[in-house]
């Protein structure tokens, strides 16, 4: 045994010009970014008012920026995939061997559902459920944030993996035999599974701290029935996320013990059973489609009454389709794999309970039509997201119950008619619902809109490049093309494939839209400036407050009437004179306190994850001991919470009255 | 519109056929009944999901804010009748396409035998890294990475792994199914008509799985004779020996045949795989063909 364990120079692919080329840019943009904060003297304020923070506003930017930044790294993965199957037809080989072009795919669908999908939903959650509540911060402010950063550790032990050692080659779902160490015996999928368990203990935790907001720190009268439905969404997705991660942890912790102490869960020799591996991985993997999708119907929802002017419709029709959907997503996974060999019985039971998902799913389509119906639709960017995700997401639903019938399934499971049809639900059912989120609450989060002109262009780029994408996938499926395919001699394919790649072209084109939407809003924030901190005249509490709102979110906790409680109050004001501010008594406010606990913990375990791959024992036992010894620190700090004046607080409100006034 | 175009593509190359060589296109009795079901739920679904659009579509348009002549109705929140109607028109189209799933799963199960006067022909099939073995027991022969079966008959196989998973797939004869190390599944097909038809792994399994595919020459019964004959005269003997050879990782193999087996190979090859740990599987994967950098 050596000092470094594994590790050693060989770890570093020099002889790979495309890998190390990326390892270079990225490098230098990490370089470039942490000089110019340092020179510009940034990092007092980023330290003080980000990285230690435990303000759930700002956690749930950085879980978006996070998500952001690593959407380039998955959608580089994919365009680099499409280029590989547009040139490697006959007997080309096109320009990347198997042995990269398996790290990549599998990569491609690791980052793209733990490190982009899920930062989304749970940033997007972070910022707007308190706020919607009426509350001024989650159950476990500092708990957040140690969330958070473990998400950002897994996010970074799986971008190393590009420049030392290398990362799995046996697709994001790692199934045994082929994960276990008989078959990968290098560093790949070790890489994988310690970036997953440290990411997934930050989104069990984050799960916990949600629900225990959501059912416990409501605003004064806001019973279960007055909560907005994004809440309701959120509330069954983090229920589903307490449920289903440990299954994750204890899956993928049994392929550690498999790897690491020659235990035999899986083997296919002294007893092991593969299979039991792929059931565990699909009884989280199921609910977590739905962890992921929930979210953003309430999304969906939210962006809906409020562009058309009218309260949701149907909406405990839409409550109880969401935690019918939070209870049947237990229910169907076996219809990952009804390749398997089961039983015509087992079969048929598993295929029926898919669709019957398929019938809450449908009746939230119908209530977004009908939420519609009577209203005055403004087609700001929201809702072309919205109504792009509904035209699409029928079709993505239908493909869906075709392959919940189990002999359609024979014959296009793991085919490109697969692939095309999970992008089909995931590309508008979460990530446009991001966008609309993104696009929705921006000014809430930053204090003025964005740009509305590139905001359409990006959604048409989008909206159209998905489609171009892969619609085309979905017929090479039917011609048999199976996925994850470095290189194929039915020349049929290609053109169909070439069509993909055009249409991965006008994706960026649509990602370089919002990039520029970005920058344009920024440069032209005075004239997109939101004073009122109601820019889209909304029905839920999060436009009650400021824009940005404080640290304290509410000067004074709302007291909540009906559903839709800033509409409500909104139309009484009309009516009768509200109070005026300067006869407002404010008292003290108590906040949590920043802590560095988060960050520092995610720095210990980046350590212990990179020193357990490479098997450098000692250096695991510093890291851990190093966690301990932070979770130490924190459990005696002496004062975990400041006071916020009353004058401060009344000062800052009679700013926003005045800048309302005019 | 794009999905009146997808469907134009669905339903053309179902009827053109000929040109795609795919799931549409099926040359035996179970992949025919699978492809009438895809289309059948298709259909069904389209009835549904087609209007829906137009009319998302047609009510956003309609009520667009610039929209003077269109009613703004602001408590419009509630109907019961319109809830009714939302929840049982998902629920009846699923009610009919559980039906169709149910009959389908049991109708179409993979160890169902066909109904047939001709007696079946056995193959049992082992993937490999990264090729196909199969085994004729009760015709004494084996191939590798080509599969020659007779027109009419029904063919019945079993299949395992020697070690990663995989999945056995000709999609225009029958649907697939994983092949396990350890464990045997059961599949049957037929083909209706001559010609060669495109098998694969559809299951990802390592650097060598994208030429893990094959042909299957389906022949008319004298051809078929015929190529017994010359794969009889041909080749090899498969024996625990040359097992061991043929197991070795390796990609893009030439078809070949085998002119002889030894009995109980395929069982051999299963038992093989799952005894304990210094056995003949460890020792057939030299570190050199799967290490890794």
């Amino acid at each position: 045994m050596t000092l470094l364990g594994k590790l050693d120079w060989s770890a570093i692919p020099l002889d790979q010009p495309i890998i190390m080329g990326t390892v270079g840019c990225m490098v230098l943009v990490i370089v470039s970014v942490l000089a110019w904060v340092t020179l510009k003297g940034h990092i007092p304020y980023l330290w003080r008012d980000w990285i230690t923070s435990v303000d759930h506003k700002r956690i749930g930017v950085m879980y978006l920026v996070l998500a952001l930044v690593m959407l380039l790294r998955g959608f580089a993965d994919a365009i680099m995939m499409r280029t590989q199957q547009a040139l490697a037809a006959g007997g080309a080989q096109g320009y990347l061997p198997p042995e990269h072009f398996d790290q990549i795919f599998s990569a491609h669908g690791t980052i793209m559902i733990f490190f982009v999908a899920m930062p989304l939903v749970i940033g997007l959650m972070n910022f707007a459920v308190p706020l919607q509540l009426g509350v001024r911060d989650v159950a476990f402010p500092t708990m957040n944030s140690i969330s958070f950063w473990l998400t950002a550790s897994g996010v970074l032990l799986t971008n190393v993996s590009l420049g030392i050692g290398e990362f799995a080659k046996t697709g994001w779902v790692a199934y045994p035999p082929l994960s276990e160490l008989q078959f990968s015996p290098g560093v790949g999928v070790d890489y994988y599974l310690w970036s997953l368990q440290i990411s997934g203990i930050g989104t069990l935790l984050s799960g916990v701290n949600f629900v225990t907001t959501i059912l416990k720190m409501r605003a004064p009268g806001m019973s279960y029935m007055r909560m907005p439905v994004f809440c309701w969404t959120a509330l069954a997705s983090n229920l589903l996320i307490v449920a289903a991660f440990p299954v994750l942890t204890a899956t993928l912790a049994m392929l550690l013990l498999d790897r690491y102490l020659g235990f035999h869960f899986f083997t296919v020799n002294a007893s092991g059973n593969p299979m039991m591996y792929v059931n565990l991985f699909w009884v989280w993997g199921h609910p977590e489609v739905y962890i992921l999708v929930l979210p953003a119907f309430g999304i969906y929802s939210e962006v809906s009454a409020t562009f058309s002017g009218k309260p949701l419709f149907g909406y405990r029709s839409m409550v109880g389709a969401t935690m019918a959907i939070c209870v049947l997503s237990y229910t169907v996974w076996l219809h990952h794999f009804f390749t398997m060999g089961a039983s015509a019985a087992i079969n048929a039971f598993f295929g029926i309970t898919s669709m019957i998902i398929a019938v809450p799913t449908g009746v939230k389509i119908f209530n977004w039509l009908f939420t519609m119906y009577g209203g005055r639709v403004r087609f700001s960017v929201p809702v072309l997201w919205t109504i792009g995700f509904m035209v699409a997401f029928v079709f993505g639903g239908l493909t869906g119950v075709l392959l919940a019938l189990p002999p359609v399934d024979w014959q296009v499971h793991n085919s490109l008619f697969l692939v095309a049809h999970f992008h089909h639900v995931i590309i508008p059912g979460v990530v446009f619902a991001a966008m609309a989120g993104y696009n929705y609450w921006f000014p809430k989060a930053f204090g003025f809109k964005l740009e509305e002109r590139w905001g359409t262009a990006a959604f048409w780029c989008w909206f159209i490049g998905f489609h171009l994408a892969f619609m085309p996938l979905y017929v090479v499926g039917l011609m048999g093309m199976t996925r994850r395919l470095q290189h194929y001699d039915v020349l049929a394919w290609r053109p169909w494939l070439l069509v993909a790649e055009a249409g991965a072209v006008m994706i960026l084109a649509g990602i370089i839209c919002q990039i520029v939407q970005l920058v344009m809003s920024i440069r032209h924030r005075k004239e997109l400036r939101d004073t009122t901190g109601d820019p889209w005249n909304g029905r839920t509490l999060e436009w009650s407050t400021a824009s940005p709102p404080p640290a304290w979110n509410f000067a004074v906790l709302p007291q909540v009437t009906g559903i839709d409680a800033f509409w409500k109050s909104k139309q009484r004001e009309r009516t009768q004179q509200a109070q005026s501010p300067k006869e407002r008594k404010f008292e003290p406010i108590e906040m949590p306190k920043n802590s560095a606990a988060g960050f520092v913990t995610a720095f210990f375990a980046v350590f212990t994850g990179f020193a357990l791959i490479w098997h450098i024992w000692w250096m695991a036992g510093a890291g851990a001991i190093g966690i301990f010894l932070t979770m130490l620190a924190f459990a005696f700090r002496d004062e975990e919470e400041i006071e916020v004046p009353a004058d401060q607080i009344a000062r800052f409100e009679q700013a926003h009255q005045a800048e309302v006034a005019v | 519109m794009r999905y009146g175009l997808l469907a134009i593509v669905l339903i053309g190359t179902a009827t053109l056929g000929g040109c795609t060589e795919g799931v549409l296109d099926p040359k035996g009795p179970i992949a025919f009944a699978e492809r009438q079901i895809m289309l059948n739920a298709t259909g069904i679904m389209l009835a549904i999901v087609i209007p829906v659009v137009i009319a998302t579509l047609g009510v956003a348009f309609w009520f667009r804010s610039s929209n003077k002549r269109a009613r703004y109705q602001p408590n419009f929140a509630y109907s019961g009748r319109v809830e009714m109607l939302v929840w049982s028109i998902p629920l009846m189209t699923v009610i009919l396409v559980g039906g169709v799933a149910w009959i389908g799963a049991y109708d179409l199960d993979p160890p169902k035998p066909i109904v047939s006067s001709t007696k079946a022909l056995k193959v049992q099939v082992v993937s490999l890294d990264w090729k196909w073995l199969f085994i004729y027991p009760e015709l004494g022969v084996a191939s590798v990475n080509q599969l020659t079966i007779p027109v009419g008959t029904p063919v019945s196989f079993e299949l395992t792994s020697s070690g990663v998973m995989n999945s056995f797939f000709v999609p225009q004869l029958a649907g697939q199914i994983y092949t396990m190390a350890g464990m045997v599944t059961r599949l049957n097909m037929q083909a209706d008509y001559a010609g060669t038809y495109r098998g694969m792994s559809a299951n990802f399994s390592g650097d060598g799985f994208a030429d893990m595919h094959f042909n299957v020459d389906a022949l008319p019964p004298e051809l078929f004779a015929r190529w017994l004959d010359f794969a009889r005269g041909t080749g090899p003997v498969l024996d625990a020996q040359a097992y061991a050879g043929l197991v070795k990782p390796s990609e893009a193999v030439a078809p070949f045949t085998y002119r002889s087996i030894a009995s109980g190979l395929f069982t051999g090859i299963r038992l093989s795989t799952v005894q304990s740990n210094d056995d003949a599987m460890c020792r057939s994967y030299p570190t050199s063909k799967r290490a890794e950098k």
